[in-house]
């Protein structure tokens, strides 16, 4: 290894570790903003004591489990048990290495982007597996079960939907599929339109493959405790919460990348295009975040076998027949493969 | 499946609804009381912690009648009277309230005849242990004076109504 590319191996290692704590310090005021909206919307007032208008509050919170013990319980596996917290809140956290914020604002600019962080995002049940198995509890069990169906159900819809939106593009590189959507038509030159249905299924299968309500029957309080997080505590447990944020918002910033236009201006001329990308793209990302708080407020959870009904009769057949139908549009007006 | 419910199901016209009802709830003004810093209105009849009051030359009020133990439905009252004085009257020697068995019923002040006994405006005296809520004569006198001004006005707004 030569001096320059240990200079550059050591930048890109600050670069990760800066652009993880960003993340992390906007998923606190995304787990404010959570509270804050379903608040609102139950006519309560939601945090509002810790620092100004309550927005310390995360941090407050994040300090109080900090210094909780942690108990481990006495039948379960030590070692697993540890382990899976750590795995769901590093892989949540490292499919945020593909996500261009930017203009080659990536850390990695990966040619299989796409590949890559529905990979991660599929490992993600192995830390809720783990933990449902290593806690040598029934309820946390029950929901490892339920949440291994629920995941493999749902990535079967968003990989159909990723399909569509790889057509259009004609790349597997997230960059891009973001520059595959600019246009002079600005906001209705985003995938979103033409893929209207797509997107409404992956925002709903986004929910369920993130736990999120109305699909949180892997921690359906009424059922099952807490789920797989029954047993836990102090700082194992922050680490799921963590996790399971740092992967909607993940979700968030995908979906803004694939149908909003990422980091680009939603209307394409001159005091709008001045806004740093950045900006275009937080926005996004809080946008869509606010939908699926949103979600949380108002829809009651589902039944488990409408979970299944849901997943394998309705968004499955609707997202094939969308492929189907996108390949033989693309194929018959020769529009496919932009970039290659 | 009847087609109109099933076009209502496709475009997800139960969602949308439901949408746009919490955004209006979300801009309603939220009636949650900001507690510590914003409190209710509340009423002179309003049965908080207890205290035992004094005579404005000091004396204290209670008579040792044993009344308001002998009508606590929860017995939390212990009251133990001491000899008669030189000027025809006895005083306690001790009065215990458990106010981890108090139901703050307020019969204890409607069985007082000299006003010794009264539930006061407070309802703010939480503390860390359960021995900490076993009140003595002592507590009970030494919150008679903080509230005195509070009882004594609520006391007289009361009163046209009794």
């Amino acid at each position: 290894m030569t001096d320059g590319s240990a200079v550059s191996l050591w930048l890109k290692l600050l670069e990760s570790v800066v652009f993880a704590a960003l993340v992390l310090i906007y998923v606190a005021y995304i787990l404010y903003a959570d509270r804050k909206i379903w608040a609102a919307v139950q006519l309560r007032r939601g945090p509002n004591v810790v620092g100004p208008w309550g927005l310390l509050q995360s941090f407050a919170d994040f300090a109080k489990f900090a210094l909780k013990e942690p108990i481990i319980p006495a039948g379960a596996n030590k070692g697993v048990f540890l382990l899976a917290p750590v795995v769901t809140g590093t892989l949540a956290i490292s499919a945020f290495a593909v996500i261009p914020v930017n203009w080659g604002w990536a850390i990695a600019d990966l040619n299989v982007g796409v590949l890559y962080l529905f990979a991660v995002s599929s490992l993600g049940v192995y830390g809720v597996i783990m933990a449902g198995w290593a806690s040598n509890s029934k309820y946390p069990f029950l929901s490892a079960l339920r949440s291994a169906a629920q995941m493999v159900s749902y990535e079967v819809s968003i990989g159909f939907v990723l399909v569509t939106v790889l057509l259009c593009a004609g790349s597997l590189n997230l960059t891009d599929i973001v520059m595959a959507q600019n246009s002079s038509l600005g906001i209705l030159g985003w995938y979103w339109l033409p893929l209207l249905p797509m997107f409404v299924i992956f925002f709903i299968s986004a929910l369920a493959e993130t736990n999120r309500s109305p699909f949180d029957l892997v921690e359906a309080e009424s059922e099952l405790v807490a789920g797989f997080m029954t047993e836990y505590s102090a700082t194992p447990y922050v680490l799921f919460m963590l996790g399971e944020y740092v992967a909607i918002v993940s979700m968030c910033a995908i979906m803004s990348i694939m149908f909003l236009g990422g980091w680009l201006s939603p209307i394409p001329f001159a005091p709008f295009t001045w806004v740093p990308g950045v900006i275009w793209f937080l926005l996004k990302t809080s946008f869509m975040f606010f939908l699926i708080a949103m979600v949380k407020a108002f829809v009651p959870r589902y039944r488990y076998d409408q979970l299944m009904r849901l997943g394998w009769k309705v968004f499955l057949p609707i997202s094939l027949v969308y492929v189907v139908l996108v390949a033989a549009f693309l194929e018959i007006t020769g529009m496919g493969g932009q970039f290659h | 499946m009847r087609l109109d419910l099933a076009a209502k199901q496709l475009f997800l016209s139960e969602f949308i609804g439901a949408f746009g009802l919490s955004m209006r709830y979300f801009f309603k003004p939220k009636p949650t009381l900001n507690y510590p810093h914003e409190k209710n209105p509340q009423s002179p009849r309003f049965r908080g912690e207890h205290v035992l009051r004094r005579y404005p030359n000091g004396e204290e009020r209670c008579i040792a009648c044993k009344l308001c133990e002998a009508i606590c439905p929860a017995q939390a009252i212990t009251i133990e009277a001491g000899p008669r004085r030189n000027d025809g009257t006895r005083r306690t020697t001790r009065y215990d309230i458990d106010m981890v068995k108090c139901i703050y019923c307020g019969l204890c002040q409607e069985a007082c005849p000299v006003d010794a006994i009264v539930e006061g405006p407070n309802m703010e005296f939480a503390v860390e242990t359960r021995e900490e809520l076993l009140y003595d004569k002592a507590k009970l006198l030494a919150n008679g004076d903080r509230w005195e001004r509070e009882i004594q006005r609520n006391l007289k707004a009361d009163a046209p109504y009794r």
